[in-house]
């Protein structure tokens, strides 16, 4: 189904026919069904972080790596980033989503570095380019306090939610105002204490809205290192990589329909049926 | 002008550097006494120098550490800064960045590291870090973090207004002048300073 071929702002009854979906939903949702056998192949996640270790043995092939840095008239550019991480948080994400979603392609967005102190400037400049280049899903496992910056924060969201980019964002475990993982528009994630990678709790009292492994996580680091990490920072590309393997197998869905999935699958909603 | 008075006046003005270090210090001691932990540290964010200093520290490396500064936006501490999002490491001897940085200033390396961000309203004004607990880790450990830094956070952040506040009334401002005259009156009990504060009081009035 082509953007063309939707109808606009409302839909006209000879149109419904229009809108037949690809994916149809079976009377009971299974985990089996959302993305059982998929490797994610085919799915591109963006790790918006520190940078990704190329090559490190946990993340593998990183298949494009840009850095976001201010430039000398002070707007942010985007250049191809030769680093590699610059504090380890970036590798670890990526080494967590490549462990889910085995086939699934790392593109690192770099948003940090010597002197960057979080003014959100830069943040907003390398969300944007991971929503230009259309990636599947973006893993954030950080946020901004500006709340300058929230309401362009808040358009960007709208818009990859829009265009099937789906943004995944660490919830702060903070009392504290912070973005984007407050909107809507992005799935938000906080920690629960189990070991099993592939275990999701729906939220009922959002605005967190799921719960993923994010204790006690053997992460990827640098150099080639492996080391036990613990945050909602964690959790959240553990949600990434099970959109990567929705994604890969329902390429159609929306963030919005592939939000329903996650909910349809979660631990306390599923295994009550 | 008037919000730096209002800064200095707020921060008991002068010499008040020395009272909040203290309670810097006691915000690290009480952090490394509720998770029982071999040591705490504040590292307070130099803007200007975009670099991060230990601002307080209680524990093993005390000595070294203190006053010393690295680039923000690297690194672990650097990572929690900027993304303002707290984070635990279980084995951070396996950073080699963190290993080596540490261990050639202070000889003593970490196992186990807690750091959370110190955020001020919309400001990120450094990070708080436990090292090495005694406990085991849980989900609740981390809220009880949280809570104790927004705590650490109006330390830093009153320390911060006091040496602004110090720096306006030290410096060749207009401020600064009107510093030196109160201070200069002040000290005088002779009846042409009392004549002049007259006048001064005339002319506001």
């Amino acid at each position: 189904m082509s953007e063309a071929e939707l109808p606009a702002w409302s839909l006209p009854p000879e149109a419904a026919s229009k809108i037949a979906l690809q994916s149809s939903w079976p009377a009971a949702i299974t985990r089996d069904w959302a993305y059982g056998d998929s490797t994610g192949a085919g799915a591109k996640v963006c790790i918006l972080d520190s940078g990704v270790e190329p090559d490190h043995p946990k993340v593998g092939a990183v298949q494009s790596a840009v850095v976001v840095t201010a430039g000398d008239d002070g707007e942010p550019r985007i250049d191809e980033d030769t680093e590699g991480d610059v504090c380890g948080h970036g590798t670890a994400c990526a080494g967590i989503v490549r462990a889910l979603a085995p086939e699934a392609e790392i593109h690192s967005v770099r948003v940090l570095g010597p002197g960057y102190t979080g003014s959100g400037t830069i943040l907003l400049a390398g969300l944007r380019h991971a929503i230009e280049q259309g990636y599947d899903i973006v893993n954030m496992s950080l946020s901004t306090t500006k709340k300058d910056h929230a309401a362009v924060l808040h358009e960007l969201a709208d818009s990859a939610y829009f265009q099937r980019t789906v943004l995944v964002a660490s919830a702060h475990n903070m009392p504290v105002e912070s973005y984007p993982w407050r909107f809507s528009s992005v799935i938000s994630v906080g920690s629960h204490m189990e070991e099993d990678p592939m275990v999701l709790y729906y939220n009922p009292s959002p605005p967190v809205e799921f719960f993923a492994r994010g204790v006690d996580v053997d992460v990827a680091w640098l150099d080639g290192e492996t080391i036990r990490c613990t945050g909602n920072s964690f959790a959240t590309p553990h949600v990434a990589g099970i959109c990567a393997l929705i994604r890969s197998k329902h390429p159609d869905l929306t963030p919005f329909e592939l939000k329903s999935l996650l909910h349809l699958t979660a631990r306390n909603v599923a295994d009550r049926r | 002008m008037s919000g730096d008075l209002n800064a200095a006046v707020a921060a008991g003005v002068l010499g008040s550097e020395e009272r909040f270090r203290a309670l810097l210090r006691s915000v690290v001691e009480v952090a490394r006494a509720i998770f029982a932990a071999k040591a705490s540290s504040v590292l307070l964010l130099d803007e200007a120098a975009s670099e991060l200093v230990f601002e307080a520290v209680v524990g093993e490396g005390e000595e070294k550490l203190l006053g010393t500064r690295f680039p923000a936006g690297t690194g672990v501490a650097g990572w929690v800064l900027a993304t303002r999002t707290p984070l635990v490491i279980e084995d951070v001897r396996r950073d080699p960045r963190f290993a080596k940085d540490v261990a050639e200033d202070t000889g003593y390396v970490p196992e186990g590291l807690m750091a959370v961000p110190l955020l001020h309203e919309e400001r990120a004004l450094g990070v708080l870090e436990v090292l090495d607990r005694k406990s085991k880790f849980t989900l609740e450990e981390m809220e009880l973090l949280g809570l104790f830094a927004a705590q650490a956070a109006i330390a830093l952040d009153l320390l911060q207004r006091a040496r602004e506040a110090e720096s306006a009334l030290a410096g060749d401002g207009r401020l600064a002048v009107v510093a030196r005259v109160a201070a200069a009156l002040e000290s005088r009990e002779d009846e042409a300073g009392a004549r002049l504060l007259a006048a001064v009081e005339e002319i506001l009035r």
